[in-house]
């Protein structure tokens, strides 16, 4: 990685390592023990480690001098690997917590295997770690090719994502060690949530000055919506984090929202986190890489703009819906919900314009596994916004609420969605930024499409059917007018889901650790870098 | 309108500011009002906040990720009435930061589990789940017997005092004996602890360890405490059942 940096900026990438480097010395110091020395010894190994990277090449030629005339790879290179590692960890994590509620003794008595420090791994780790590391890696790929121009820094790109690396490490970490705050999605400590905005901010300084930069008058779609990702993101996650830090020395603080107010701020953080992280971002994905991989141009300009403005306005009124028949003011509610199903329509008009850009293009669906992937992400996009919707009428919410109907919704959005889109854009990138036609194995590529629909749809099935019985027997009534079913009963029912759920993610994986092996391959018998290149303008003669 | 479009597609900052507002309109509308929560929502006057020993207790439920399986948050169902009891009022969580509400009921909710269990039921359950409820899948908490770190109990109650909760300098003061205090009903602390919280708060050896201040002890003082903080939710419903002559009283 440093190799692609000038001297100024080798020395200016060796200052930031020993910064971070003094950063964890100072945690250390400071803290002296508990979760806060841990993350400071971490940062110390990173910075040391970036330190000797560093030094390691400090002398070598300083890159050729065309450098501008070529786009810079090597950063979304980086992040597809922690895309895939973040993969295997957290839909590991996912599978394991998984298995623990069919065999809950299964792990040894110790504090951080109990599944409720692992689960916040599992989100957090597929969330950020493997979401958040494949956007990141996927919006500089897109952003320099749409703009036909090189990424504006050559140090700032390995400081968003070696700094967001470390966020994700740190919070994981913790969780492990007993240190959340117990915000759903946002459980990170204080400094590592303040840690995320410096990285945050120079993320979006990056992309702004790389549109600058531009080549093309028009700024495409896919970046509307990396853009509205990074902007909304950081609104959310500085509203829903504000806290008191107990001690500066600690990693313990209180929010300073209490009762219905954190309940309404809370989700809405937590809903716009599925629009705004793991939706926005990936119809960016969507957009770019569904037309390059079927070479048909998005079916319609204007339904585009339509469904973008639509998300990015109707999204951020839903969170309420979560909180359906509570102590949140029913009007509030009531907006959530309404909105909630005017979000359909735009949600549904990304969805129909993905697909109705494949026509055309049915016969490489049929032949080409990479773009079944995107194909199958943009229905599965289409049915769990639709159930999406259905769940936020309060009627309905009233059955499915508190069970594992959530649960499955989640993860038809995010196994069906999030992740095939992923593995759309990673089968599509590799070879490429390999100099490579294809991947090492189609074949693979196929098994892992198999392995991928077949775990999702067991997963979700298993869901559906397991909070439609909670749901029911929670409800349900004798004719003497008592309850028929006591709690515990309602929990003896959901062994064969839990189990079917664990076989669906365990076949999930299994196709993850597939595309991993298979990504590994591709790079070991690179032939070169990617063969395109950014326009340069040429001095006037 | 597309001629707009056309135009604002080449202005990044335009683009930028366009999301900006666009974003931020649903929030300002829903979450704003909720601030004028003071005038809205009535505080009992019997609401009373934690103790620093359940306070320590819920710190452990948060560790511990208790909330991924339990919500605190009866609806107005007619089931859940019946099987929780009365449904949840705002001013009930009025003093908690964070909320802890919860989204999912893997295990029962626990907003009026106070009281349910005796304390030797819950330390069995906490310890060994399936030693008492043979279906449940609970994980177990073998580690909660150890002794309970008080170290940055003030800190949380100074923390607390700072976001409004009514902490005052003699509570802050006496944090650490309190949280000792609370587990020893013979000793000298437990009538202060009444004076600064109340006559109904639970003073008892929780875990059946007299001779330790333990983890298990504040984890299940805090289960005591869950819908216990004020008698409000109980005099709302029983108000609104007499007004309705026949039926079973529920929304």
């Amino acid at each position: 990685m440093a190799d692609t940096l000038s001297l100024f900026e080798r020395r200016f990438a060796l200052l930031l390592s020993i910064l971070l480097a003094a950063m964890g010395m100072t945690m250390v110091a400071a803290a002296r023990h508990g979760v806060m020395a841990v993350h400071g010894f971490i940062t110390i190994a990173l910075g040391v480690g970036l330190v000797l990277a560093l030094g390691r090449v400090y002398y070598s030629a300083p890159p050729v001098a065309e450098r501008a005339g070529r786009f810079y790879d090597a950063p979304t290179r980086l992040g597809i690997a922690m895309t895939l590692i973040w993969a295997i960890i957290g839909m590991g994590a996912g599978v394991w917590v998984s298995a623990l509620l069919y065999w809950p003794d299964a792990t040894p008595a110790v504090p951080w295997t109990s599944f409720g420090r692992l689960r916040p791994v599992h989100t957090t780790g597929i969330i950020f770690g493997f979401g958040g590391n494949a956007l990141i890696a996927t919006s500089f790929h897109v952003l320099q090719r749409t703009s036909r121009a090189r990424l504006a820094g050559s140090v700032s790109p390995w400081f968003v994502l070696i700094g967001y690396n470390l966020f994700c490490v740190w919070a994981v970490t913790g969780y492990l060690m007993g240190s959340t705050q117990s915000k759903e999605y946002a459980e990170a400590e204080w400094y590592a949530d303040l840690w995320l905005v410096v990285v945050w901010v120079t993320y979006f300084v990056l992309y702004m000055r790389t549109l600058a930069r531009r080549e093309e008058p028009h700024i495409y779609v896919a970046n509307w919506y990396y853009l509205a990702f990074i902007l909304v993101v950081a609104m959310l996650h500085i509203v829903n984090n504000l806290a008191l830090p107990l001690r500066l020395n600690a990693a313990e603080s209180l929010p300073v929202w209490s009762g219905v107010q954190d309940a309404m701020v809370q989700w809405w953080y937590g809903h716009n986190a599925v629009a705004f992280f793991l939706t926005a971002g990936f119809l960016g994905m969507l957009y770019y890489f569904l037309p390059v991989r079927s070479g048909r141009p998005i079916w319609s300009y204007r339904l585009s703009i339509v469904s973008f403005w639509g998300i990015t306005f109707f999204y951020i009124w839903v969170g309420s819906h979560h909180l359906h028949y509570t102590a949140l003011p029913y009007w509030v509610q009531t907006l959530g919900m309404t909105f909630s199903v005017m979000l359909l329509v735009p949600s549904w008009a990304s969805a129909g314009n993905a697909i109705a850009t494949l026509n055309g293009a049915w016969n490489k669906v049929r032949d080409d596994a990479t773009l079944r992937f995107m194909f199958v992400a943009a229905v599965f996009y289409g049915l769990s916004t639709f159930e999406g919707s259905f769940l936020a009428i309060r009627p309905v919410n009233s059955l499915s609420h508190y069970t594992d109907w959530t649960v499955g919704h989640v993860h038809s959005g995010t196994l069906g969605w999030v992740a095939m889109i992923v593995f759309g854009a990673i089968y599509t990138l590799v070879p490429q930024l390999s100099g490579r036609e294809t991947m090492a194995s189609s074949r693979a590529v196929e098994w892992h499409f198999w392995l991928a629909v077949a775990g999702t749809l067991i997963y979700v099935v298993a869901m559906w059917n397991a909070g439609i019985t909670q749901g029911l027997m929670w409800r349900a009534y004798n004719e003497n007018g008592a309850l028929s079913y006591s709690f515990v009963q309602s929990v003896e029912k959901m062994a064969p889901y839990y189990l079917l759920r664990t076989i669906g993610g365990a076949l999930f994986l299994a196709g993850a650790v597939i595309c991993v092996l298979n990504c590994r391959a591709t790079v070991l018998l690179a032939k070169g870098e990617a063969a395109d290149r950014p326009l340069v303008r040429q001095p006037a003669e | 309108m597309l001629r707009l479009h056309y135009n604002l597609e080449k202005v990044s900052m335009g683009l930028v500011v366009a999301i900006i507002v666009a974003a931020s309109i649903g929030g300002i509308v829903e979450i704003a009002p909720l601030f004028t929560i003071d005038e809205t929502v009535e505080l009992p006057d019997d609401l009373r906040p934690h103790t620093p020993l359940e306070l320590a207790g819920r710190h452990i439920y948060m560790r511990e990720g208790c909330y991924a399986c339990h919500s605190q948050m009866v609806r107005s169902l007619a089931d859940e009435l019946d099987r929780y009891g009365p449904y949840s009022l705002p001013s009930e969580s009025a003093y908690d930061h964070p909320m802890l509400w919860g989204s999912k009921r893997t295990g029962p909710d626990l907003a009026r589990v106070g009281g349910k269990y005796s304390d030797d039921w819950h330390a069995r359950h906490l310890i060994d789940p399936r030693s008492v409820v043979p279906a449940s899948i609970m994980p177990s908490y073998p580690w909660l017997r150890r002794p309970l770190d008080t170290e940055l109990l003030r800190e949380r109650l100074e923390t607390l005092a700072k976001l409004g909760v009514p902490y005052d300098e003699a509570m802050i003061g006496a944090s650490q004996a309190d949280a000792l205090a609370q587990s020893r009903p013979d000793g000298e602390g437990a009538d202060a602890v009444r004076a600064r919280y109340g006559e109904k708060v639970v003073i008892r050896d929780f875990d059946g360890d007299p001779s330790r201040l333990t983890e298990l002890d504040a984890l299940i003082a805090y289960l005591q405490s869950l819908g216990t903080l004020t008698d409000a939710p109980y005099t709302i419903l029983k108000a609104s059942s007499a007004d309705i002559p026949d039926g079973d009283g529920h929304e």
